[in-house]
């Protein structure tokens, strides 16, 4: 099948001294949930906006549905429905008209009915005639994904769309975008939130410094620190046999890094036997934020290539 | 061939057949920039025309005995034609300029960037849409100055010469618009565009004197100045008398407009400061 977007070796500097992108590689099928993690800097952004023809890549390819984002754009732009990551609107315009304007700018003239929709999943019906300058920012961020799906485009490409959001916008957003996804669109989101890319997206691609250091499905990602956490507080220091699984210390909080249940009676026992007092427990699994963190350190030598 | 494969495979034919319209989004994007000048139009038509009259009833008056323009035109006549193409060409310029200005610091031209849109139909947009503008406010500023000497003025000699001036200056003012809202990262940056090129162009090529009354020097400048070309052709249609040929001034404006396009298709085509 068609890949939904296909990057290759794709490079874009600034000026002789930055490398935003430096050979990057993916391709994600149609129909995926597709996350694109990675700390600021890291290039998501100029990734997003070289798929979306904002930015010119200085080699490498980028295609949309097939369609080459040069030299094919038109084709390429209708198949992409990007929501940028600045909250950015046109002063002059009411909703409805900068929702019009925008299915205009595509080609389609006629498009209330499908408008109308959108603004009704989105909860934008009762703004549909205030200025753009009147609404709250979550109020705009709405009706940026709105812009985004005037076209219905099959590739949907959120870029932090939740950033400086309330919760209640960010449940109706996922709800909506899931559904999307469910009737068969593609949806590629940055996010700061790994919560949400631990729960929302099926792949997950990691870029640092420009590279991409893991893509893989989110599970398998998890299972890479397959390993417990062990939370504790305790006022009195742990016995030097336990010290080295300690991965974080905040005062008398501590966490430990364990491999399995075993290790984490092992562990109980050896602070008994220290006569510790253990004053609160937990144990948990690892989560993205875990995975994250061990590959940005670079702790994990054994990157996953691109398909 | 199974009946799935062959629906699949005509719908590709027929989707293929499909028009791009690639005039539909152009329309648009046109029709957004008339927008958004006509929204605010008591800043973007009502002022200048305002600005127009206030020329006309403070020069007119000041220098009606001292300056010497044509025989047989008065100078308040003279003036009235010169003011209208000064609103023409200022306000084309403001428009694109500010227009893109305005959305390159908010940020949201993305929205047009992200829409399939040629380099070529972002151009005309913009472009016309200056038109559209200059020539509004410079028909506001005709019919409101046109009552100070309405026998002279209104006594029309080459209509076709006004036409084509009013839509050649409106164009080259439009494209220059915008290149200098291409080139400007900030507003002042813009301004210094305003003040330091548009606006001495336009008070130094004719609108408020006739260049045969300078002295040789400054006429020779004066020839330099494609604005002075597109003043003394648009005059030329109301009291078939002008300072140069408007055939010489037809060369220049028109080559002055083919240049400032190709400069700035060239910088679209590139993505230059737009799609770095």
């Amino acid at each position: 099948m068609l890949a939904a977007i296909e990057a290759s070796a794709v490079v874009k500097r600034y000026g002789s001294r930055v490398t935003a992108l430096d050979g990057v590689s993916l391709r994600i099928e149609q129909g995926e949930f597709f996350g694109l993690l990675g700390p600021n800097g890291a290039g998501k952004t100029s990734l997003i906006s070289i798929i979306a023809g904002l930015v010119r890549a200085d080699s490498g390819r980028v295609t949309v549905l097939g369609h080459d984002v040069r030299t094919d754009y038109r084709a390429a732009r209708r198949a992409l429905g990007v929501v940028p990551q600045e909250l950015v609107f046109d002063p002059f315009f009411s909703v409805r008209e900068t929702l019009r304007i925008q299915s205009g700018y595509f080609g389609i003239r006629a498009n209330d009915d499908w408008i109308d929709e959108v603004m009704a999943n989105l909860d934008l019906t009762s703004k549909a005639d205030s200025n753009m300058r009147s609404l709250s920012g979550g109020m705009k961020r709405r009706v940026l994904v709105a812009q985004a799906l005037v076209h219905r485009p099959p590739l949907i490409v959120l870029d932090e769309p939740t950033a400086g959001v309330d919760v209640e916008l960010r449940q109706t957003l996922w709800q909506f975008i899931r559904r999307l996804n469910r009737a068969g669109h593609t949806i590629v989101l940055t996010t700061h939130y790994l919560e949400e890319a631990q729960e929302l997206c099926e792949r997950i691609a990691m870029l640092k410094g420009g590279r991409l250091i893991a893509l893989d499905a989110t599970r398998a990602l998890l299972a890479r620190v397959a390993d417990l956490r062990l939370a504790l507080r305790s006022k009195s220091p742990l016995p030097a046999a336990v010290a080295h699984n300690v991965i974080e210390r905040d005062g008398d909080h501590v966490v430990l890094r364990l491999a399995n249940v075993a290790e984490v009676e092992q562990t109980l026992a050896a602070i008994r036997a220290a006569d510790v007092v253990v004053e609160e427990l937990e144990v948990g699994h690892a989560d993205l934020e875990d995975v994250f963190l061990q590959l940005m350190a670079g702790r994990e030598a054994g990157l996953t290539e691109a398909a | 061939m199974t009946a799935a494969a062959r629906t699949v495979q005509n719908l590709g034919r027929v989707s293929a057949l499909l028009p791009a319209a690639p005039s539909a989004g152009f329309r648009t994007l046109f029709y957004k920039e008339v927008l958004r000048f006509w929204k605010v139009s008591f800043q973007t038509v009502a002022a200048p025309v305002l600005t127009g009259v206030l020329y006309l009833l403070v020069f007119g008056h000041v220098l009606e005995d001292h300056v010497e323009a044509f025989p047989g035109v008065s100078y308040v006549a003279f003036l009235i034609p010169g003011l209208v193409m000064m609103s023409v060409l200022q306000n084309a310029f403001a428009n694109s300029s500010s227009s893109l200005i305005q959305s390159k610091v908010t940020g949201n031209l993305v929205f047009v960037l992200l829409a399939p849109l040629s380099h070529a139909e972002f151009f005309a947009a913009y472009a016309i849409a200056s038109i559209v503008r200059g020539i509004v406010v410079g028909l506001g500023v005709l019919a409101v100055t046109v009552w100070f000497a309405p026998q002279t003025v209104l006594d029309v000699r080459a209509p076709i010469w006004i036409v084509i001036f009013l839509l050649l200056g409106a164009a080259l003012l439009g494209v220059l618009g915008l290149i200098a809202g291409i080139v400007s990262d900030k507003f002042d940056e813009l301004a210094a565009f305003q003040n330091f090129i548009v606006m001495p162009a336009t008070f130094l090529s004719g609108v408020f004197y006739s260049v045969h009354g300078l002295p040789s020097f400054w006429q020779t400048v004066s020839h330099f100045n494609p604005f002075f070309y597109m003043i003394d052709g648009f005059r030329y249609g109301f009291f078939a008398q002008s300072d140069v040929s408007p055939w010489v001034s037809l060369a220049v404006v028109s080559a002055a407009l083919l240049l400032v396009t190709a400069i700035a298709l060239g910088m679209l085509a590139r993505g230059y400061k737009i799609r770095h």
